[in-house]
């Protein structure tokens, strides 16, 4: 069984959480520039101009992309030939502690959902742990930041909505949203699973890369489609009008129940961070 | 593409009345910043008819709660935030004189109709470009509420801080007006 230090966790996870604060994607960055082709209003050439100078600005201070954070969400593949000296889950914590306090990142977790207090370190994080072969471990860090989370929904809708169902859905959720999740927005989209799994997949949609298509054709053609209806909706760059409303959509999967259709979507703004490391 | 329009704080009537929606606005002067809390502390003091802890008449209020500034810089990153949260206080700040406001999103038609009223504009600023907003400020310091943190109301001295008209006195809404324009359906 391999053996990994505490610290090498906790260091590349502070590294990680700055990292992705502060550099946008080339894919993200990319998207962006091809969608100026696409855009005749002067305004929503004029936003999106902004966010790529902005993107230029954050990288070469080392200042994050947005005052918004997010929440540390974090995808964890641990390799079952494995482990880690003391508590994975306290290594993680503690570099999220460290990169939100030396990164100069803004902390927005409140320690009780009601009756609030910041923690003052970003910390927890949200930790998703998926167990495979081999003596690696896979850290990718997504801060989330709250106004595109805030648009997400899930729905347990019927079999007999069928991928129709689904489509509307996703479109009608993008509408409702408006501007308030910083378009252009990357789209993620579950189908299948339980309650609580659709959502999980939802969010994993949104670790891919911009122009990542499903490998499965059938998938990739709604992703196409989908887009192609977002952008029809005219909402564009901060909801004030034009062509770009979303980068892409992303759609994962899962097997469900003969009774249950779960539909999710999350929202993720144009700072579409995630970063990741293999140790 | 019209130039850019040049705006200096406090603002007058006059300054407001030549505002378009779409209009593509740098404002330079004095700013206050404010968000969800120190909102709604300014509306209980306002609603009991007691003096506010600021001058809000013909003042521009920016809706932000920055990031912690690096050493040596004045501030953080500092976006805007998303508005509609501070829409069931705004009507009564806008009857005291508040001009303008900066944020992202749409506001509620209450909103609206008082920017009609009592003739004040809301600006939109780009979302999730902190970085470059935050270069455009020169100075920040806390006037108000200094125990509510991040949320605290500062004063911004701002140079050429790029913004959009989205709301005029005149009823105009670029959320409206530009899904209309640019929805293929």
């Amino acid at each position: 069984m391999r053996e990994v230090d505490y610290n090498i966790i906790v260091d590349n996870v502070a590294r990680l959480c700055m990292e992705a604060n502060y550099y946008l994607g080339e894919d993200v960055i990319d998207g962006l520039k091809s969608s100026l082709k696409n855009e005749d209003s002067e305004i929503a050439k004029n936003i999106i101009n902004q966010i790529l100078r902005n993107a230029e600005i954050a990288r070469d201070e080392k200042v994050p992309l947005c005052q918004d954070c997010g929440f540390t969400v974090v995808f964890l593949e641990l390799g079952t030939e494995v482990r880690v000296k003391g508590s994975i889950t306290e290594a993680i914590n503690d570099g999220v502690r460290k990169g939100y306090t030396e990164g100069y990142l803004r902390k927005s977790i409140l320690a009780d959902p009601i009756r609030g207090g910041n923690t003052q370190d970003n910390t927890p994080a949200i930790i998703h742990t998926n167990f495979v072969p081999g003596d690696k471990i896979k850290i990718t860090i997504a801060p989330k930041g709250g106004g595109s989370e805030n648009m997400s929904a899930v729905k347990m809708g019927k079999p007999a909505d069928g991928i129709e169902g689904i489509k509307d859905f996703v479109v009608e959720q993008v509408i409702r949203a408006k501007a308030n999740p910083c378009p252009p927005i990357v789209v993620g989209v579950g189908i299948g699973g339980t309650f609580e799994y659709v959502t999980y997949l939802a969010k994993k949609a949104l670790l891919r890369n911009i122009g990542e298509r499903n490998p499965d054709p059938f998938y990739a053609e709604v992703e196409k489609e989908l887009l192609e209806r977002i952008n029809k909706t005219g909402i564009g760059p901060m909801g004030l009008g034009g062509r770009t409303t979303a980068l892409d959509v992303f759609i994962e999967v899962h097997p469900r129940h003969i009774a249950s259709f779960p539909a999710a979507v999350n929202i993720n703004c144009h700072s579409a961070r995630h970063k990741s490391v293999i140790i | 593409m019209p130039e850019e329009i040049k705006l200096t704080t406090p603002l007058s009537d006059q300054d407001i009345m030549k505002l378009k929606i779409g209009d593509r606005v740098l404002i330079s002067g004095k700013i206050l910043t404010g968000r969800d809390s120190a909102h709604k502390r300014l509306f209980e003091l306002a609603e009991k008819g007691e003096p506010l802890p600021i001058e809000i008449k013909g003042q521009i209020i920016y809706y932000v709660g920055p990031a912690p500034a690096k050493p040596g810089k004045v501030i953080g990153s500092a976006g805007p935030t998303t508005s509609y949260r501070m829409d069931p206080y705004t009507p009564l700040l806008l009857k005291l004189g508040l001009k303008g406001m900066i944020g992202k999103g749409q506001r509620g038609p209450e909103v609206r109709e008082a920017m009609k009223k009592f003739k004040a504009v809301y600006f939109a600023a780009t979302g999730g470009a902190g970085a470059l907003i935050a270069q455009c400020i020169k100075s920040a310091r806390i006037v108000a509420y200094e125990d509510l943190g991040p949320e605290a109301i500062r004063e911004l001295v701002v140079e050429d801080f790029p913004v959009i008209v989205a709301n005029d006195v005149y009823g105009g809404d670029l959320y409206d007006a530009g899904i209309e324009k640019f929805r293929r359906d």
